[in-house]
């Protein structure tokens, strides 16, 4: 039976739900109020996937450009179906092969996009900061896949979606997450999501690979702990996250071996027995099976990461359905 | 914009309302037979669940209730201030070659029912679709018709009439606001 509430009333007491921003660059500064909105459209849009036909009109005459300077697999298809699931037309641009090759500016490509009639461009890059300067320089709304080693929010919110799915409330709860987290956007954006809605973050790694200042910029109060101890770090832990290890990192000097990083940090079924009965595991993929996370880890149980996919979906159409709709100064 | 001092319709008079709406409902599908009642969400679905609470009453059987969320179905979607919420749908049964009633609190200009129509013929293709609702105020903008009214009210467009259930509400009342309306 569903729950009923005055579909007037704020769901956060004091603060107004509707969706007003143009773009969507990063986590940091989402209100308590619009990851709540966030969260409940994607549930509306996760039950219009389970239909027969998951597939509705809304978003018709919407145009939405998916323009990936860096390679992906489930971002870029995620945002494609979710775009057509609501109606809209979707193009596809890569780097490579567009006019990008001939040197065009990023300023001069995102202004064409428009031009032609992009309502919304979802935009990866391998610059940090690029999606900013892009959505300063035109009309379009621009949505961050990804920017260098600074943020993927909808990454995140995925990610908040699935756990909210499986825990319920995050306040007090115990999230881990495992890696290198000084390269990594989707820790840097699982941050902001989950101190927001109150749940304890310990970030763990090897001490090369974690940022020196990222506890002390939470802010006062935030319970953020950042530790090179894996078994302190999943000690207790309601949900466990392992971020791909990339292979240059070895190659650059920061971690001695892979061999000496999967004996230290890969999250094992043995590391796991730490973690409360039941912690959820979780990766943003792609997965190094055998290196960042064990086999029987990622397929195991308690694991959520084929749902992590499934969930992107849901929640990307909650943003396009949002961005697309809202209205902004 | 504050409430009159009385409501058009009180408590009692809603649920006498509700009771005969139910019994017409029954009454027109010759029993409870492949009979869903589907609501609008938030109101809608409340009266609802009243409806099948009170065929429950006097006919001993459960009729599934399901939610409609028309957000996503709307044609003001871009004339809007900002993005109609949208919530999940809930169809708790098949609607293949069931009879479904429609259920909302108002009708108005007609273009709810007819976003709920689409959404819920994405579910599938019932044998046929009827509409109840509390009120109808007239006004209407498409050719749409109720099957079941619990009070007709003749309004002024610049009027509003606002059904408040106290499962949503707090309380239960019908009110109309703007111009005195003519009691009938």
């Amino acid at each position: 039976m569903l729950e009923l509430r005055n579909p007037d009333a704020p769901a956060v007491p004091g603060e107004a739900t509707a969706w007003k921003r143009k773009d969507l660059l990063d986590t940091d500064t989402l209100s308590e109020a619009e990851l709540h909105l966030i969260m409940e459209t994607a549930e509306a849009m996760r039950e219009v996937r389970a239909r027969p036909v998951g597939k509705v009109a809304t978003l018709r005459g919407f145009t939405v450009i998916t323009l990936f300077y860096e390679q992906s697999t489930r971002t870029r298809a995620s945002f494609e179906v979710a775009a057509k699931a609501l109606g809209a037309d979707v193009v596809n641009l890569t780097a490579s092969g567009s006019s990008v090759e001939k040197g065009e500016t990023l300023i001069d490509t995102v202004r064409t996009l428009e031009a032609i009639g992009a309502d919304l461009v979802v935009m990866r890059h391998p610059k940090s900061g690029a999606p900013y300067l892009a959505a300063r320089n035109t009309a379009a709304g621009i949505i961050n896949g990804g920017d260098g080693t600074h943020a993927h929010p909808t990454q995140a919110l995925l990610d908040l979606f699935t756990m909210r799915r499986h825990v319920g409330d995050l306040a007090g709860k115990k999230v881990t997450i495992v890696g290198d987290i000084l390269h990594s956007r989707v820790a840097r954006s699982n941050l902001w999501t989950l101190l927001a809605s109150g749940a304890d973050v310990t970030l763990c790694g090897p001490a090369t690979l974690l940022p020196k200042t990222l506890a002390a910029s939470t802010g006062e109060g935030a319970r953020c702990t950042v530790t090179t101890r894996m078994e302190d770090a999943i000690e207790g832990a309601d949900i466990v996250m392992a971020l791909r290890m990339q292979k240059e990192r070895q190659d650059r000097g920061l971690i001695p071996s892979l061999r000496q990083y999967i004996a230290s940090y890969q999250v094992n079924s043995r590391r796991l027995a730490l973690a409360k009965p039941g912690a959820l595991v979780m990766h943003p993929g792609p997965m190094n099976e055998g290196i960042e996370i064990a086999p029987e880890v990622a397929h195991g149980l308690d694991s959520v990461i084929e749902e992590q996919v499934a969930n992107g979906v849901a929640v990307r159409m909650a943003i396009l359905y949002l961005m697309a709709t809202g209205r902004h100064a | 914009m504050t409430s009159p001092a009385s409501p058009y319709l009180g408590p009692d008079e809603i649920s006498r309302t509700v009771r005969r709406l139910a019994h017409e409902i029954v009454e027109n599908n010759r029993g409870t037979d492949g009979l869903v009642l589907v609501g609008l969400l938030s109101r809608g679905y409340t009266l609802a669940r009243r409806l099948a609470e009170a065929i429950r009453e006097f006919e001993n059987v459960a009729v599934p209730v399901g939610a409609l969320d028309i957000g996503l179905y709307r044609d003001d979607v871009t004339r809007r201030p900002a993005p109609p919420p949208v919530r999940p749908s809930e169809i708790p049964v098949p609607i293949d070659d069931n009879t479904i009633v429609l259920v909302d609190d108002v009708l108005f200009t007609g273009r709810s029912i007819r976003a709920a129509l689409d959404a819920l013929l994405d579910y599938g293709r019932p044998a046929r679709v009827r509409l109840a609702v509390l009120i109808d105020r007239g006004h209407r903008e498409l050719p749409i018709r109720p099957d079941f009214v619990g009070k007709n009210i003749p309004t002024a467009l610049i009027q509003k009439v606002q059904v408040r259930l106290h499962e949503v509400d707090g309380l239960d009342g019908v009110f109309v606001f703007g111009e005195e309306a003519s009691h009938a």
